[in-house]
């Protein structure tokens, strides 16, 4: 009856073991790092290692000021000033979240080369005739780049800019009108300092995904750390000088990991004030003034949804015929299947882990926690390292004890399966699942939990009688998120996959290089549309917190 | 591995084996000690209350009652069987515990018949509907057994949380600031009701709660806790009349300390008159005190000895409560038959007339 109590009861046993299997492709980056095998570290010092150095600084420095920018005017713009429209550009202004950077940088490929329609009707109005008589911007360019995934990235920084604005004190805002400070001088001197960690932690999503992007720059031909890493594993099939770039790249990891973790600090600090949803102080546009504003936000769900879905439905149409295959379709339910899997298996780990933390087992849980959830900053292609040395590793270890003690070999088990690809997904996007569930749970009260205990019921049995019911909504936002998440994922799934097994967006890369665009319109637009369910269960749930500005809180 | 022992027919009333044994536990609450070799025993059919401030480490008793807090040191029994010792417990759902919380924890996606049933699973289908529609009648509910806890009132969801916790017949009944969140009228009559309640139906009961009127209103036996120990455990009548420390004294009820001096063993002497106790005091004649004055010792009496001037007054319906001065400077605390209405200013005539002297020895140097 009496049963000893140990501190490490199954639910932490498990958790701290997740939480390893979790790390697993962090630590083996690390440990590449200094334990270089094959040293073609000078090889690449020589050639190519600057430019890919300096092309993704570059980059990052590009779409960092342009996420700073659009996310912080548009934010400000609309929760501070009254103008016509706002109310919609509130919610619009998220849209262009759906679109991944490779699929936009396709539509704007196809609307502006030299054989597309803008360039087509330029020639037709000036009666040019070869590329000779005219200059016309490169969109194929590093600028080209930084553009793009700005005109995508910026939701990062305008969401949580936002979000800063409406929790700031009402108080501190009139206090410094009535003080004769004007609009913008109390934008600059209250408003940007109090929302600056918000958007710091903002920024530095939006360059986690700035170093993670694969497509884009590989269309581009901008040569980054991440485009370096694939060309130098893929191309040249060295998978140790890809693990020598993806250490250099930890180095970005871990700098962006600080200025989010450091923001996230401030931010509670500046954010705590208790009139959260008392109405601000709002600016009236009129005339010339609302109509810049309104323009303001226009431009960036313009260019960075409008446009691009014009576009790749205007191609998916036109080239119907040609894509709508039964590969297409066996490519979608390669990536519906895939993305699923992922998703309930980060939405189980992640209730695991969340409800381990939740039954005691104090800071190592924590820590468990927070090691399980590093691989959100890691980008797709030096975690595929990560996971690939590891799996390949035991994939040998088996085979060789095997056929020293059973006389067969078991080949290759995990290695190049959709087993490496699945645990990437999870890996990388179990922090999405895990944040969502713990803040569902941290809802329901503790005093739940030993009720349920006191009945008659297990730890086990109460998390799946009485707590899952309780956090349905945020279990259904984490696993749509992570199917997301999924469908677009690029870079890990081009180096995981099994030989010939497609998804929609490695089809859509794959048509892509090949100057296909026209085909690959139908996969992208799929990948938008499914992109599209989060941004509008977001975008409902803004425009739901405006009508009702006291919503009831803790009722869902 | 013990057998759960049958207590053997008959024989039960012959020793009164005590239900709940809490002996010499001691807990850390997020790494510092939050009770300290505390023991406690109640008999079957007893409703004991913890009663303290908060963070005097009351809650964390009772989770460790419930199995939800290990005991560093000591042990608890339940039953005759140990459910906790240091190192090992038994878990929570194997005690056969009901427990009653502040927030009435009711499960927000079950119905009331549901949430009543959920600890019944053992049972077979029709033995549970009895059970189920026994509780709820017995709780006045039946009329509810379809609905949410959302909507239902605060009186009902505690009465819903009652039944919940009572229907699978538990060996004790746990409950954790039960009443703190019913407003004040409510919290008085589910007091009084819950007594009744479990009275009648012979439940032996655990509460914890800072409110001393809902633990008079429940509690049998009252455990005074602070600082992670129980420093005076006995009647409420007793807490209040023959409190056994200054702190037991302070806490429950109101009153103030007058300083005095021993003149004979069952005597003092006070700035405001002698004192008789009927029993001597054990101390030795000439030994410094101080003397609790409740404020129903202090009587008004227009012949009365001692002058002074109301400071304050607060009305109380049936009686005000004033705050009187003396001429020497002592302040009072007096409950007055509010038909003798007096003003802030107001001189009045009183006498002390205190049926239960309460003295302590007065430390060296008090203020």
């Amino acid at each position: 009856m009496l049963r000893r109590v140990t501190r490490f009861s199954p639910w932490t046993l498990g958790t701290v073991m997740l939480a390893l299997l979790a790390v697993t492709p962090v630590v083996t980056v690390v440990w590449l790092a200094v334990h270089p095998s094959d040293d073609i570290w000078q090889h690449l010092l020589d050639t190519s290692l600057s430019v890919y150095l300096s092309n993704t600084l570059l980059l990052m420095l590009g779409v960092g000021v342009s996420v700073l920018l659009t996310g912080v005017a548009t934010a400000w713009l609309v929760t501070m000033c009254r103008f016509p429209g706002r109310g919609m550009f509130e919610w619009l202004l998220i849209f262009p979240l759906a679109i991944p950077a490779y699929v936009i940088a396709y539509a704007y490929t196809d609307l502006l080369e030299y054989a597309g329609p803008v360039q087509m009707v330029l020639r037709g109005l000036f009666g040019w005739s070869s590329p000779r008589d005219y200059w016309f911007p490169e969109i194929r360019s590093l600028w080209g780049a930084m553009i793009l995934m700005g005109v995508v990235l910026y939701p990062y920084v305008y969401l949580l800019a936002r979000a800063a604005f409406l929790e700031q004190s009402v108080n501190v805002l009139e206090v410094s009108r009535v003080l004769g400070r004007g609009p913008w001088h109390t934008f600059y001197s209250i408003s940007l300092p109090a929302a600056r960690p918000a958007v710091a932690v903002g920024v530095a999503l939006a360059l986690m995904e700035t170093l993670n992007d694969y497509g884009t720059v590989d269309f581009f031909a901008v040569r980054t750390m991440t485009a370096g890493l694939i060309d130098v594993w893929l191309g040249m099939g060295s998978l140790a000088g890809g693990a020598q770039i993806a250490t250099t790249m930890l180095v970005f990891v871990i700098a962006l990991i600080t200025l989010e973790r450091i923001s996230r600090r401030h931010q509670k600090v500046y954010q705590q004030s208790s009139t959260r949803f008392r109405a601000l102080p709002a600016y009236r546009l009129t005339g010339w003034r609302a109509f810049a504003a309104g323009g303001l936000c226009a431009i960036p769900v313009t260019v960075g949804f409008v446009i691009p879905v014009a576009v790749l439905s205007y191609l998916a149409l036109l080239y119907f015929e040609d894509s709508w295959t039964s590969e297409f379709r066996t490519y979608a339910l390669n990536s519906l299947t895939l993305s699923s899997i992922a998703a309930l298996l980060a939405l189980g780990v992640a209730l695991f882990i969340a409800y381990s933390r939740r039954l005691g087992g104090g800071r190592l849980l924590g820590v468990a926690a927070r090691v399980a959830s590093l691989g959100y900053a890691m980008p797709g292609a030096v975690l595929a390292v990560g996971t690939v040395v590891p799996f390949a590793a035991f994939d040998n270890s088996v085979d060789a004890f095997l056929r020293a003690h059973l006389g067969f070999s078991s080949g290759l088990l995990l290695s190049g399966t959709v087993v490496a690809v699945l645990f990437a997904y999870v890996v990388r996007f179990l922090a999405v699942a895990l944040g969502q569930i713990e803040s569902s749970l941290e809802k329901v009260s503790p005093s739940m939990d030993m009720a349920a205990r006191t009945l008659g019921y297990r730890a086990g049995q109460t998390l799946l009688r009485y707590h899952v019911p309780l956090i349905r909504g945020g279990m259904l936002t984490a696993v749509m998120i992570v199917f997301v998440d999924c469908m677009k994922e690029l870079p890990a799934t081009l180096l995981l996959r099994p030989f010939n097994f497609e998804t929609l967006a490695t089809h859509v890369y794959q048509f892509a290089s090949d100057e296909m665009l026209g085909e690959a319109a139908l996969g992208s637009l799929t990948i938008v549309v499914v992109g599209l369910i989060p941004v509008l269960v977001l975008s409902w749930m803004i425009s739901r917190s405006r009508v009702t500005p006291r919503n009831r809180a803790g009722q869902d | 591995m013990d057998s759960p022992q049958a207590p053997a027919r008959g024989s039960s009333s012959a020793v009164e084996r005590p239900l709940l044994q809490v002996q010499n536990i001691s807990c850390n609450y997020e790494l510092e000690r939050a009770v300290f070799d505390l023991s406690l025993t109640v008999n079957r059919g007893e409703q004991v209350c913890l009663l303290g401030p908060s963070g005097c480490g009351k809650t964390t008793v009772l989770r460790a009652i419930a199995g939800f807090h290990p005991v560093l040191t000591g042990g608890i029994f339940i039953n005759d069987q140990q459910v906790s010792a240091a190192g090992a417990m038994v878990p929570p759902e194997a005690r056969r515990l009901g427990m009653v919380f502040q927030d009435h924890a009711l499960f927000p996606h079950l119905s009331v018949q549901q949430n009543v049933a959920s600890g019944l699973r053992q049972f077979s289908a029709r033995d549970r509907k009895e059970a189920v529609a026994d509780m709820l009648e017995r709780m006045g509910l039946t009329r509810h057994a379809k609905r949410y806890p959302h909507e239902l009132s605060g009186g009902q969801q505690q009465r819903v949380a009652l039944a919940r916790a009572l229907a699978p017949r538990p060996l004790l009944l746990l409950m954790d600031e039960p009443f703190s969140n019913l407003d004040q009228e409510l919290r008085e009559r589910m007091g009084q009701e819950v007594s009744d309640m479990l009275k009648e139906n012979d439940i032996t009961c655990v509460m914890v709660t800072h409110d001393q009127n809902d633990a008079f209103a429940l509690g049998d036996k009252v455990g005074v806790m602070a600082d992670g120990a129980i420093v005076q455990w006995d009647t409420p009548y007793n807490l209040y009349h023959r409190p056994q420390n200054h702190f037991v004294a302070d806490f429950i009820g109101n009153g103030i300390f007058l300083a005095g001096e021993l003149c004979s063993a069952n005597r003092v002497t006070t700035p405001l008159g002698n004192l008789d106790s009927g029993t001597a005091l054990g101390w030795v004649v000439g030994s410094q005190v101080e003397v609790l004055i409740r404020p129903d010792d202090v009587i008004y009496d227009s012949q009365g000895p001692v002058k002074a001037q109301v400071m304050r007054r607060a009305f109380k319906g049936a009686e005000i409560m004033y705050t009187l001065r003396t001429s020497s400077q002592i302040t009072l605390l007096a409950l007055f038959p509010s038909h003798a209405n007096f003003e802030i200013g107001d001189e009045v005539s009183v006498r002390l007339e205190v049926d239960h002297l309460v003295v302590f020895a007065r430390e060296s140097e008090s203020a």
